[in-house]
This record gives C-alpha cells, sequence and structure tokens, in this order.
C-alpha cells in the first residue's frame, strides 16, 4: 500500500513485545537553538546497537511523564548512537530538555517508512525542509553525504523562522563549504547581519540547480508547507511519483493498533510517516482528514 | 459437521461439561435493565424468558411469556471488553537512581483460566473475526490480545428473532453462524417442545457435546432451525447497501449530509463504545505519588474525542462534521483498504445506544442517493 518499508534490513527483533520501552542512556545534551535541542542516546542492557533507515523515528519515554513520537536526525552509519532533535513544546519534549547527561530515557522503535534513498542512486537528490523537519531529513544527509559519489548533484533548501533558529548550524556551514552540495537557507523573518534569502522556502526551487526530470525529493516539514513545495516542484517538472513527505499525526502506539495515526486508509506509523506524494497527494487538499 | 439435538434441560449439563475443562464460561445475564455478558454458574443465570425492544436511542427488556433462553439480541457491551479490555495495563515500572528500571518491564501474567463464551451471535463471531485481523494479523501483533484469546471456547447462538436495529443480513454477518464457532445452537420453542439443534464446528465443540445427553438431529430438526433463521432474516428491516460503498463515501467526503448529521451528533462516543470492533485506544502514563513507580495503561478512546487527532498546535479533526465522516469512512470505506473487510457487522448497537437516535443505515443510505 504504502513504500515497502525495507525492515528486513534491520535487526529488530518482532518478537520482543513491541509496547514496551528499552532504557537509553543520555551520552550527550546540545542545545541547538532557543526552544531546540539534540540527545545522544546509548542503548543500555544487552542492546549495543539501535540500527534505523533515514526517516524512522521512535517512541520516546519520559518516566512517569509519558511517550511521543520524534524522528530520529542521527547519522544511520553509527548503529550505536541514537539522536533526537526535538523542540520543547509539550509535556514530554519540556521535561525531556530538563533531562541531563547519565539520565535514561525509554525508547521504542524504530518504526515507519523510509526515505527511499537507496532508489536516488544516479538522480539529482534534493532535500526541501521546514523548520525542524530538518531533523527527520538529517540521517539522509549522511546517508547522501558518505555515498556521495553515488548520486548527481545534491540540493537542500532549508527554511526557518529566523537566523537565530537555524538547525545544526556548524554542520550546515560545513556541508556549504563543500563543492559538492548546494545548501540554501531563507528565513521568515531576518535581521541585521543576515545576509541570505528571506521568504518561504518554495520561493528557493525555481532556481535551485538540479534536473527537475532526473531527480528524487525528500520534503518535510509542516503539512501545508509540504503540499506547496510538492505542488512547487511538480511545476518545476519533478514527477509526483519522485516526491516525498513525511506526514504527522497523533500517535500512541506506533505500531498499528491504536487508530489515532489514521490518515484517509493509511496509519501514518507503519504505512508512513514517508509517502510517496502522489499517494497523498488529493488528502492533502482535503480539510480535516 | 455433525447436527444434534438435546432438551432445554440439558442446558445446565452443557455449561456444567465446559466449566469441567476449566474455562471460565461467560454468557448473558440480566443485570441493571439490559443483557450483560458475565460469568455464569449455571443455566438458571441465563436470560430465562426475556427479550429486548430496540429502537433509535431506545432499549428496554421485556418480560415474555414463555421461557426462551435466547429470545433477545445484542446487549450493550459486545464479547470485545474480555479480549480487549477497556482498561489494561501495559506495563508497570520503578524509578532508579537514573531513570527507571527496566527490569521490572513485562508481560502481564496471564490470566488462570480461558474464556469460554456461550450465547455468541453471528455478528459477534464477525466482530471477533474482525478484530483477530486487526490484533494478530501483523506486521505488529498485540501481546495482551493474543493472551486473551488464545484458546477460548465458542457457543454460538442463531438469531431466532430479529432485534429492532439489527442490519446483519445486508453486511452478511448474520442472523445465522456460519465459522468461528465450536458449538452453534438453534432454539426450537413451539406448543410441543424445547430443545436446541446443535451443529459441531469444531472436534473440541464434538467432543463437549457427546458428554451431555443428546440425539442425533432428524431431518425435521434441520429443517425447523433452517426456517427459524430464514423467519429471522426476513423480519431485519434495516439494511445497509454495500455495493461499491467505499467509492462512494470516498468520492463524498463533501456531501452535505456530513454537516446535517454533525447537527446532531453530541460526539458523546456511545456508538463507538459499544462498537464490537472499534479498536482506537490511548495510553496514560501515571505515576503513584511519591513518584517512585509509574505505569502505563491502555484505554479504549474514541476518533469522536477533540484531542483524538491533536498535534502540537490543534487538533487535526476539529469539527464535529469531520468526526462522524472519519468514523462512517472508517467503518464501511478504509477498513478495507486496512483489513480487507468492512468493519461493520450490522448489529446495530451504535443505533440502540446513540443518544439522539442516528441511524447508521439512513446516513449512508442518504449519502447514497444524493451523491455530490
Amino acid at each position: 500500500m504504502a513504500t515497502a518499508p525495507d525492515l528486513q534490513s534491520l535487526k529488530v527483533d518482532y518478537k520482543r513485545n513491541p509496547m514496551l520501552p528499552w532504557p537509553f542512556q543520555i551520552r550527550r545534551v546540545k542545545r541547538e537553538t532557543e526552544d531546540t535541542f539534540t540527545v545522544e542516546l546509548e542503548p543500555q542492557g544487552d542492546l549495543e546497537e539501535f540500527p534505523f533507515l533515514p526517516g524512522q523515528f521512535n517512541m520516546v519515554y519520559v518516566f512517569g511523564v509519558g511517550e511521543i513520537p520524534i524522528s530520529i536526525s542521527g547519522d544511520p552509519a553509527n548503529t550505536r548512537i541514537l539522536i533526537h532533535t526535538t523542540r520543547a513544546v509539550g509535556t514530554v519534549t519540556k521535561a525531556m530538555d530538563k533531562m541531563r547527561r547519565g539520565d535514561i530515557l525509554g525508547i521504542r522503535g524504530p518504526f515507519g517508512t523510509p526515505w527511499p534513498i537507496n532508489q536516488a542512486g544516479g538522480k539529482d537528490v534534493v532535500f526541501v525542509a521546514g523548520g525542524i523537519g530538518l531533523a527527520p531529513l538529517r540521517p539522509a544527509l549522511y546517508e547522501v553525504v558518505t555515498h556521495r559519489e553515488k548520486y548527481g548533484k545534491v540540493v537542500l533548501l532549508y527554511g526557518t523562522r529566523t537566523p537565530n533558529d537555524v538547525l545544526f548550524r556548524q554542520e550546515l556551514e560545513h556541508w556549504r563549504a563543500r563543492f559538492d552540495l548546494e545548501i540554501y537557507v531563507t528565513v521568515d523573518r531576518a535581521m541585521s547581519g543576515w545576509r541570505g534569502n528571506v521568504g518561504v522556502v518554495t520561493n528557493l526551487i525555481s532556481r535551485a540547480p538540479f534536473d527537475p526530470r532526473n531527480t528524487m525529493a525528500f520534503v518535510c516539514g509542516p503539512e501545508v508547507m509540504m503540499r506547496f513545495t510538492s505542488m512547487e516542484l511538480h511545476k518545476r517538472g519533478v514527477d509526483n511519483e519522485h516526491i516525498f513527505v513525511s506526514m504527522e499525526r497523533n500517535m500512541k502506539c506506533a505500531i498499528g493498533l491504536c487508530g489515532h495515526c489514521q490518515f484517509g486508509s493509511f496509519f501514518v506509523c507503519k504505512d508512513g510517516p514517508v509517502f510517496r506524494y502522489s499517494q497523498i497527494k488529493d488528502m492533502l487538499v482535503k480539510w480535516e482528514i | 459437521m455433525k447436527i444434534f439435538v438435546f432438551e432445554c434441560a440439558e442446558l445446565d449439563n452443557l455449561i456444567a461439561a465446559i466449566k469441567r475443562r476449566r474455562f471460565k464460561v461467560i454468557g448473558p445475564t440480566v443485570s441493571d435493565s439490559a443483557i450483560i455478558y458475565a460469568e455464569i454458574a449455571g443455566a438458571s443465570d441465563l436470560p430465562i424468558g426475556w427479550t429486548d425492544e430496540q429502537a433509535n436511542g431506545s432499549y428496554r427488556l421485556k418480560r415474555r411469556d414463555d421461557n426462551a433462553v435466547f429470545a433477545w439480541n445484542a446487549g450493550p457491551q459486545s464479547w470485545k471488553k474480555f479480549l480487549f479490555p477497556p482498561v489494561q495495563k501495559i506495563f508497570i515500572t520503578n524509578k532508579s537512581t537514573k531513570g527507571f528500571d527496566s527490569q521490572n518491564l513485562g508481560e502481564q501474567t496471564p490470566g488462570e483460566s480461558r474464556y469460554a463464551f456461550f450465547g455468541v451471535r453471528s455478528c459477534e463471531l464477525n466482530a471477533i473475526a474482525i478484530q483477530d485481523k486487526i490484533f494478530l494479523e501483523g506486521p505488529y501483533i498485540d501481546p495482551l490480545y493474543r493472551q486473551k484469546r488464545a484458546g477460548i471456547f465458542i457457543v454460538a447462538v442463531n438469531c431466532s428473532q430479529a432485534g429492532g436495529t439489527c442490519f446483519c443480513d445486508s453486511m452478511q454477518t448474520g442472523p445465522k453462524a456460519v465459522s468461528g464457532f465450536d458449538i452453534a445452537l438453534t432454539e426450537i420453542l413451539d406448543d410441543k417442545r424445547h430443545c436446541f439443534v446443535a451443529e459441531t464446528g469444531t472436534a473440541a465443540g464434538e467432543e463437549i457435546l457427546a458428554s451431555i445427553k443428546c440425539t442425533k438431529a432428524a431431518d425435521e430438526d434441520i429443517t425447523e432451525a433452517k426456517r427459524i433463521t430464514d423467519r429471522t432474516r426476513v423480519q431485519i428491516h434495516r439494511k445497509v447497501d454495500t455495493a461499491d460503498l467505499k467509492n462512494v463515501l470516498y468520492q463524498n467526503s463533501e456531501h452535505p449530509r456530513w454537516e446535517h448529521t454533525a447537527e446532531l451528533c453530541l460526539t458523546c462516543a456511545n456508538c463507538t463504545m459499544v462498537c464490537p470492533t472499534c479498536f482506537c485506544t490511548t495510553v496514560e502514563d501515571v505515576t503513584d505519588i511519591g513518584g517512585k513507580q509509574a505505569e502505563r495503561i491502555r484505554k479504549w478512546d474514541s476518533c469522536f474525542m477533540l484531542d483524538f487527532s491533536y498535534i502540537h498546535g490543534g487538533s487535526v479533526r476539529a469539527s464535529v462534521k469531520s468526526r462522524y465522516r472519519q468514523w462512517v469512512t472508517h467503518k464501511f470505506a478504509s477498513w478495507l483498504d486496512q483489513f480487507g473487510t468492512f468493519g461493520c457487522v450490522g448489529c446495530g448497537r451504535c443505533i440502540t445506544w446513540c443518544p439522539v437516535g442516528i441511524d447508521i443505515t439512513e446516513e449512508v443510505k442518504a449519502i447514497r442517493e444524493k451523491q455530490t
């Protein structure tokens, strides 16, 4: 029904009760922006590695507080460290924000469909991120950077609120310095000293250097941003079949049983979160589906 | 399949024979002015001589002038509450110096005895089969459901009269039980006799029947049992036309009828609570007062609740219209894409227990008849 998740390549123990969180210890907390932070986690007990695919997410549990879905933002090549980047907005993320090195979080996962980055070999790859939507795309960016020779042009178009909200700043600057990556950042509201673009991220699409007839696009951000970005990409000539978006819905179980994440006939947790734009195009324009 | 006949007086022995095989027997009882499924000790706990009258938003028990045992229809609670309890603990964990003690996470201890369901209607058998698909066919399996579902024994009862809100015939889920049972009974009650025609579905059913006083059914018994379920079928006056229903609903997501019904709907969630197939849940993470021990509890939830679709910033389905549309579209359209079956078995509970009497069969009909 959805993009077939390449779950076979993961060493996930499905016999283990998927409803029970596994303990992970915080190794490092890094503040990204005023309200956004990154946690680096190490699996505890007899779990030594945590393989995942770019675009997948985990259910993150804070003792007695609650559990929420957060996408994985780390490098899939490093299976010993699990990285999540999130904004402190709700009960659980605010509790996470208070946690420090050595504290334990519960993790269930990895869940969901990945960015089909393995199908982008030989093609130009365009990433379009809105705000915190850069976090779920970063594992795919790592993958492309690691195996740079496999891909054509690689472009990241990233829109965020203000220059102070730019995520992964150092990394972006490092990548921008490379001649084989095209990184464009735009902000909604600039302030003095900002020399980059101002305006919505969709404005960057028409000028970005890629061949639309030979491109795979990966889009993540607010739903309305993903809708207009996909339309703009399509207008530029990218096939709807080659545009992928990552959906967000309320989730309680992440294993297709609680019903909360239904989006038409899809369960976002198991049929998504990554969908081919052509699969969901018609639903994105329907109100309250 | 073998077909037997036994006298009504033997019903108690049938229950005893099941109990002897270490089953906890759950059957219909009269409780709080309703037919409620609960543990039964013997045939005297059954609703002998009772019937119910059901209509949109109305349910009343009535005395009959005979001793019919199964002359009632679906009550407010289905068998779902036993296999998929409304409140279930997922885990308990203790706080340690740095987080929580994962050693204490574990599956709950299995119940001491298996269930035997006594008096399951065909619509309910279909509902159980639908929940089996949801919880047991993966990719992820619900370990809590699997544990309770394993090894249950089912005595079905073919409906000898239709309820006021039933529409199983059009959903092809009744009134006669076709599969999913160990034994299926048809009650025969007339001037001459009060007996049961018993059809076996499994070897276990046959073995239990062999332990009570029964005889091989004569041709006229089989004919009579068929006449009874055929008569019931004719009594059913509500129907859902299922032809191409999935596409009809998908294509009419902006039909004015949704707005019309949203004006009536109280979003009380009664329909989803009484529905034998609805499976949505939420979880609550709670701690003891000292904050040392935490539990996760899974509870039935409903797509009619505003916070059901909440993501940062607001609910995806804020309007009543969108929530009612979600429920009906799920039952008759997206459920097919998800599980290869409708999510409705025509038991009529959502019609009976809707406080404003919304009839899902009328809603579907209204949309089909005036498509946008």
